[in-house]
């Protein structure tokens, strides 16, 4: 090959490759994007089905239910407006608590239970995650417009 | 009285700085020697100052001065006195005014070390870091300051952050803030030649060992990070692609491009205005990392404060330093020249495929760590970006890499002359795929494709970076440490490159219910749950867990995990029980109290993960090894008085 048949091949390789991985990386990036909704909008049927998405409000106080002995656990998130119940099997995170906020990620069944593969709690004490906090109806705006 | 002078004193060293800045740039730019001179005592001036100002802090730690508000946030009377000091940049204020001194340390060293400097390039350099510094300072001072008092004073302290009282984690702060700050030295003498409109290459020879420092320590506190989330947040993993990961990671890619493409430019001539605006991007990423971490924009261990004024005031200096640099490099750097040509395989060459793989992954990570933040604040609905993307998306740039970097060693200055390495890199690949495949089949008896590909291009460029030092093994001697540490750092990608392939292909993770005198079996290893008993620690009380581990009957080890609660709040933390081998990991972590006499527990059994912080740490030690090059100390007698006389020239003008 002369030394410009090769550079051109060199650069075709060059754009094919970057071009295919542009693909895959834009790909990768479409699957793995996760929505955050909070119980209302789940109630109100705008999660969707077949994907992963994050539940986040607060563990309902009381909410906790464990057969002792097993992994597996059942609470209910709230946003103060509507409550989804949640499916978990293994370990809790250490700031997990009844009426402190949570983020799960999960589907949604179609019995309504949301399966949770994760789940995270805030990292802090004093410290809200900016999605729950926003989501949140607190008792002085439940009553008005939300 | 104390916080008070440590207060006056971060005064002055703002003082100080404004006035570094000033003398440095505009004495430059008049010729006047006098004015370049004062802005070299002030740099030491606000050096002396931030430390007057950080050891206040600190003695106000060490005296439980509670009445400081900042002390009173972050430790407590229980709190050793070791984890007092570290609490000094444990939080959002303190950890600022440490970045301040950091800065300036670095500023002194540059001031201090580099005497053959020319004058007025120096005093430009200082100049650059003195403006930095002064919006540092300025925040520091405007929105958050840790000498507040707090009135009443506290009757005791909130405590630090339970997650933070680890040795790893003490020092793993300060090791990255070295690294994040010390690109700014980069960064100055990049926006110092461009202000000269230099078109030699001494800058880049200038550049290049402050670089490698600021890129060492960085390697080492993102290290410490992982080393630590491993072991302390009982989850077992070493990267979690959180998004302030994701902020110090960035840089150090970015980092990484700069090193290799300051070689190019310190020896060729070539990529003048790239290694330029990378050294600008470099540091214009490690400002975003700061933004990102001390706005509060992110939900993350990291984030300590909410405050919009502070996310305001730096987003507004992240501006005025990438938009006054990018300014000064579009109206400077056209004129900048790079004459000389290069073939395809030539050693430019592999170097420019280096750093577009490096910017294209820096780039992936930036969209997955950005987009979120668009969305959310255009209103567009709340998204995260979950960890595969990450993994899968920084593979792409990745396994090319690794493939042309094993080739690229080899390639010689601007020619394509590879011809009889070729033949001994194609061996040398037939090797790794057969070990490779010996290692997936036969160690870990389950073929696992990406664990091929992964364990293939790491043997193959173990085995590639090992040819040269093998062959002039004899005459080691007369090699320069460039080369030991170009050998080192290789040696590292291709240790981790097996160790992140080791641990992703075949980990076991398990969360199981065990009760006392249950088993649970992984890869052979069996863990054996004995019960738990309490344990009281300085300032915590945990209970803990025996977990003993045979293998074929024979004991391993006997692990005691811990769930500890410390006495300043009711915040439960994980210690895990960790048996490390350089072959595997056996990981356990107690979960809670299921009832019945049942705990939950996370065992983990991680193979090859030590090799992971062993391959970042040759990384650091080849950046060690090559800053100490030879020419980077002695410059020739000719050299030195060419850069006097052209010092001399300058200030004349």
């Amino acid at each position: 090959m002369t030394p410009r048949r090769k550079r051109m091949v060199a650069v075709a390789a060059i754009v094919i490759g970057v071009g295919a991985a542009t693909a895959v990386a834009l790909q990768a990036f479409q699957e793995n994007i996760m929505y955050f909704y909070s119980p209302s909008q789940v109630t109100a049927g705008e999660a969707p089905a077949e994907r992963s998405f994050r539940l986040g409000g607060l563990v309902t106080s009381g909410s906790l239910q464990r057969t002792p002995g097993s992994i597996e656990i059942n609470f209910t998130v709230t946003d103060n407006a509507e409550t989804i119940p949640v499916k978990y099997s293994g370990l809790l995170p250490d700031l997990f608590r009844e009426g402190q906020g949570v983020i799960a990620h999960g589907k949604l069944g179609t019995d309504g239970v949301f399966m949770a593969d994760e789940v995270l709690a805030k990292h802090d004490e004093n410290y809200m995650p900016p999605e729950v906090a926003d989501t949140l109806h607190t008792p002085k705006t439940a009553g008005g417009a939300s | 009285m104390i916080p008070e002078l440590g207060h006056f004193a971060l005064i002055l060293a703002l003082l100080l700085a404004a006035a570094q800045g000033f003398f440095g740039i505009v004495g430059a730019s008049r010729g006047n020697v006098a004015w370049m001179r004062a802005a070299q005592s002030a740099v030491t001036g606000q050096w002396v100052f931030l430390v007057l100002s950080f050891g206040a802090l600190i003695y106000a730690f060490i005296q439980f001065d509670f009445s400081v508000r900042y002390v009173a946030m972050t430790s407590n009377s229980l709190l050793p006195l070791f984890y007092r000091i570290a609490a000094a940049w444990g939080g959002h204020e303190g950890s600022l005014l440490f970045w301040g001194l950091t800065l300036a340390t670095w500023s002194v060293a540059v001031a201090v070390l580099s005497r053959n400097m020319p004058l007025p390039f120096k005093s430009r350099v200082l100049g650059v870091l003195g403006l930095v510094s002064v919006g540092f300072l300025m925040f520091t001072l405007f929105t958050s300051s840790p000498f507040t008092r707090l009135m009443p004073a506290a009757a005791d302290g909130n405590d630090l952050n339970p997650l933070l009282q680890d040795p790893a984690l003490a020092i793993h702060p300060p090791m990255l803030y070295i690294g994040y700050v010390g690109f700014a030295v980069a960064f100055a003498f990049a926006c110092a030649t461009l202000i000269e409109g230099r078109q030699d290459n001494d800058w880049a020879r200038m550049a290049r060992p402050w670089t490698l420092a600021a890129w060492l320590s960085l390697t080492i506190g993102i290290t410490l990070g992982s080393w630590w989330a491993y072991y302390e947040l009982g989850w077992g993993g070493y990267w979690f692609w959180d998004p302030v990961e994701n902020a110090s990671f960035m840089p150090w890619l970015m980092g990484t491009a700069l090193i290799h493409s300051l070689a190019v430019t310190e020896k060729r001539g070539l990529f003048k205005s790239w290694t330029l605006l990378l050294a600008v991007g470099c540091f214009s990423l490690s400002l975003l990392g700061t933004f990102l971490v001390r706005s509060g924009v992110l939900v993350s261990v990291h984030a300590f404060a909410t405050d919009p004024a502070r996310g305001l005031f730096i987003l507004a200096f992240l501006v005025a330093v990438i938009g006054g640099a990018l300014a000064l490099y579009t109206w400077r750097a056209p004129a900048l020249k790079s004459e000389a040509g290069f073939e395809l395989a030539s050693r430019e060459a592999f170097l420019l495929f280096n750093n577009a793989l490096l910017v294209a992954a820096t780039g992936l990570i930036l969209l997955g760590t950005l987009y979120p933040l668009v969305m959310d604040a255009m209103e567009l609905g709340k998204i995260s970006v979950g960890p595969p993307y990450f993994g899968k998306a920084f593979l792409i740039p990745m396994v090319p890499l690794v493939l042309l970097m094993a080739v690229g060693m080899h390639a010689i200055w601007k020619r394509s002359r590879l011809g009889p390495v070729m033949h001994l890199l194609w061996i040398l690949l037939g090797a790794a795929v057969a070990l490779a495949l010996f290692v997936t089949l036969v160690v870990y008896e389950e073929f696992h494709l990406m664990g091929l590909v992964g364990f293939t291009v790491g043997f193959w460029l173990l085995g590639s970076t090992l040819v040269e030092p093998i062959k002039r093994f004899g005459g080691w001697r007369t090699l320069p440490a460039g080369f030991w540490g170009m050998t080192a750092a290789h040696v590292g990608v291709a240790l981790f490159a097996i160790g992140v392939t080791g641990v992703e292909s075949y980990r076991i993770e398990k969360d199981i219910s065990l009760g006392i005198g249950d088993s649970t079996v992984l890869e052979g290893y069996e863990f054996r749950f004995d019960g738990t008993k309490n344990v009281q620690g300085p300032n915590y009380r945990a209970v803990e867990g025996t977990v003993v581990i045979t293998r074929d009957g024979k004991p391993v080890t006997t692990l005691h995990p811990q769930k500890r609660f410390y006495a300043s709040g009711g915040n439960p933390m994980t210690e895990a029980g960790i048996h490390g081998r350089l072959r595997r990991d056996l990981f356990v972590a107690l979960g809670e109290d299921l009832g019945a006499g049942k705990w939950s527990m996370r065992v983990q059994y991680k193979p090859l993960i030590r090799l992971i912080w062993l391959g970042a740490l040759f990384m650091a030690l080849g950046a060690a090894v090559s800053a100490t090059d030879r020419r980077y100390r002695a410059r020739s007698k000719v050299s030195a008085a060419v850069m006097t006389g052209h010092a001399a020239g300058e200030a004349a003008r």
